[in-house]
């Protein structure tokens, strides 16, 4: 079934210069081979659209249940050149939250 | 055992944190975290305009207020409120409380030495871009390296109950003391990881302790009281993460997590000034009510360059916004939008880019946003940015006048038109670390 990524993992996000990073922590241990599987770099890209004109690079977390993930080129110039109202990236873990991912009914 | 605490995650972080922190309970050291990437232009603006400013004014009052209680409590104070200009910043510690004793770490600023660096074939080039200094030298504003923590343990053998620093990364403050304490060496690159991860769980003060906490966050207990972190270090460089008794927010492993990875990138190279943190290899368990333990962090050695925090003039920019009600609000909004654009156009006025954003449609979270189907308002909001002042200037007539000239009811430009703001920008770089020469003095 289809549910929203909110549903097993929660996420915080911020900024370096032009990058963003989103950290993707799973509620339960559990629940993160469903994060290794279904939340992808290409797949976190694609969610983003026109506000992620970089590439995304995933990296595990294995002990915190944790992914974090970096947005290359996401905030338009990030920082004091930005013009967009979140310039830091802090509202990048919530956009996440709405990420669609197929989950096994035996699985939560 | 020592107790660390974070009261001020930032310049502009809540007041009374510090003083509460001072009060409510228990307490060895106290960090204050002053300095974001830009801010050293700021204070090196304002020094030029006063020699005796440059520094965090937050601070010098802060200490007047709570210099009695940490002088009875035997607690002392590390914070990089030195900016640009320590020594001014030490004075004024001393006008408001004259029995505190003050030492500062200096050499960090590296702005009089930049043509003897580059002449050295220090290239300096932007970490992200690959660009040399060399193309924007003549607009640079600030340039400071981040120091480590070592020379701030050396301020702290020096028996100064407060420590001032100007640029250094914001765990050496809270690894400092760790180094003081238990005498951790160059060498010990676990113990100097651990505290550099406890520095980097406190850095941001309130965000590990309920603050930006997705989890559960409406029933977070007295958001209003909200404690801010004290880490408990070992000597063996396993902590734990709490806060005073009677605190608002809450703390515990899910917390916890989101903090580790704020503001992080390669979680196996963690790259400070002291070591290179692995966070991969943390283990975090709750332990009791709003209390975490942490160990096993496991380090690799210090790189053998410093990071450098540059500053310079990049150009001028300003945003502009007009609000539009219902019916069709978006549709207004995105009429008013191609009028203005239009008018820009036919001044002649170049940009380096114009940015339009639909607040209340999909300003921050764009494609992600879920739709709106007609929402009763929507505020049309404009950016210019670009070299030539005069041109993001002329932009800021361009929106008002749509009261009058555009699609039915805009409003919402009580606070006149927009303002047009410099743009300084940051400019990482690495240096070698020999050519960094940090140093210690007590300040009379």
């Amino acid at each position: 079934m289809k549910i929203p990524l909110s549903r097993i993992a929660h996420t915080r996000s911020g900024d370096k210069g032009d990058l963003s990073n989103i950290g993707v922590i799973a509620y339960k241990q559990e629940y993160y081979p469903i994060l290794l599987r279904e939340v992808t770099a290409d797949r976190v890209k694609a969610h983003f659209g026109d506000l992620v004109n970089g590439r995304v690079e995933r990296f595990e977390l294995p002990n915190l249940g944790a992914l974090n993930f970096l947005l290359y080129e996401a905030l338009d110039g990030g920082g004091t050149i930005s013009l967009r109202t979140d310039a830091q990236g802090k509202t990048h873990g919530a956009a996440l939250l709405s990420l669609e991912i197929e989950v096994g009914e035996d699985e939560l | 055992m020592i107790r660390i605490a974070n009261g001020q995650g930032f310049w502009g972080d809540w007041l009374e944190a510090p003083v509460r922190l001072v009060e409510q309970g228990p307490l060895d050291y106290l960090m204050l975290d002053y300095l974001a990437e830009v801010t050293m232009s700021i204070l090196q603006k304002q020094k030029a305009a006063d020699p005796a400013l440059g520094y965090a004014r937050d601070f010098p009052p802060l200490i007047g207020r709570i210099a009695k209680r940490i002088r009875e409590r035997h607690i002392r104070v590390l914070a990089n409120a030195g900016g640009v200009n320590a020594i001014a910043c030490a004075k004024e510690v001393l006008r408001l409380a004259p029995d505190i004793k003050v030492a500062v770490v200096l050499g960090d600023d590296i702005l009089p030495a930049l043509d003897a660096l580059l002449a050295a074939g220090h290239e300096m080039r932007n970490m992200d871009t690959g660009a040399p200094l060399s193309t924007i030298r003549d607009r640079i504003q600030s340039a400071n390296a981040y120091l480590g923590a070592f020379p701030i343990a050396e301020a702290l053998a020096t028996g100064a109950d407060v420590i001032i620093t100007g640029r250094c990364t914001d765990s050496a403050l809270a690894l400092a003391p760790m180094i003081h304490e238990f005498g951790w060496g160059p060498a010990d690159h676990d113990l100097l990881a651990a505290g550099t991860v406890a520095g980097h769980i406190i850095e941001c003060g309130a965000q590990c302790t309920g603050g930006n906490c997705q989890v559960d966050w409406q029933t977070i207990p007295e958001l209003a009281n909200i404690g801010f972190p004290i880490v408990e270090m070992e000597p063996d460089g396993s902590f734990a993460v709490t806060k005073h008794l009677g605190t608002g927010g809450r703390i515990n492993t899910a917390v916890v997590k989101e903090q580790l990875l704020y503001e992080i990138g390669d979680p196996c190279r963690y790259v400070m000034a002291d070591c290179i943190a692995d966070f991969t290899t943390i283990r975090l368990f709750d332990d009791g009510p709003d209390r975490v333990r942490c160990t096993g962090v496991r380090g690799e050695p210090a790189p053998s360059t410093l990071k450098l925090s540059m500053s310079y003039h990049y150009g001028w920019k300003a945003i502009g916004a007009l609000v539009f009600t219902w019916p069709q609000a978006l549709e207004k909004a995105k009429t008013a939008d191609r009028i203005v654009r239009s008018h820009l156009d036919q001044l002649g006025l170049r940009f380096e880019k114009i940015h339009t954003e639909y607040f209340g449609v999909n300003a921050c979270l764009g494609t992600a946003a879920p739709p709106v189907a007609d929402p009763p308002e929507v505020e049309l909001r404009i950016g210019v940015r670009g070299e030539d002042r005069k041109a993001v200037d002329r932009f800021t007539r361009e929106l008002i006048p749509l009261v009058l000239n555009g699609p039915p009811g805009a409003t919402g430009y009580g606070e006149g038109r927009p303002k047009v703001r410099e743009i300084v920008a940051y400019w990482p770089a690495l240096i070698p670390r020999e050519a960094i020469h940090p140093r210690v003095e007590v300040v009379e």
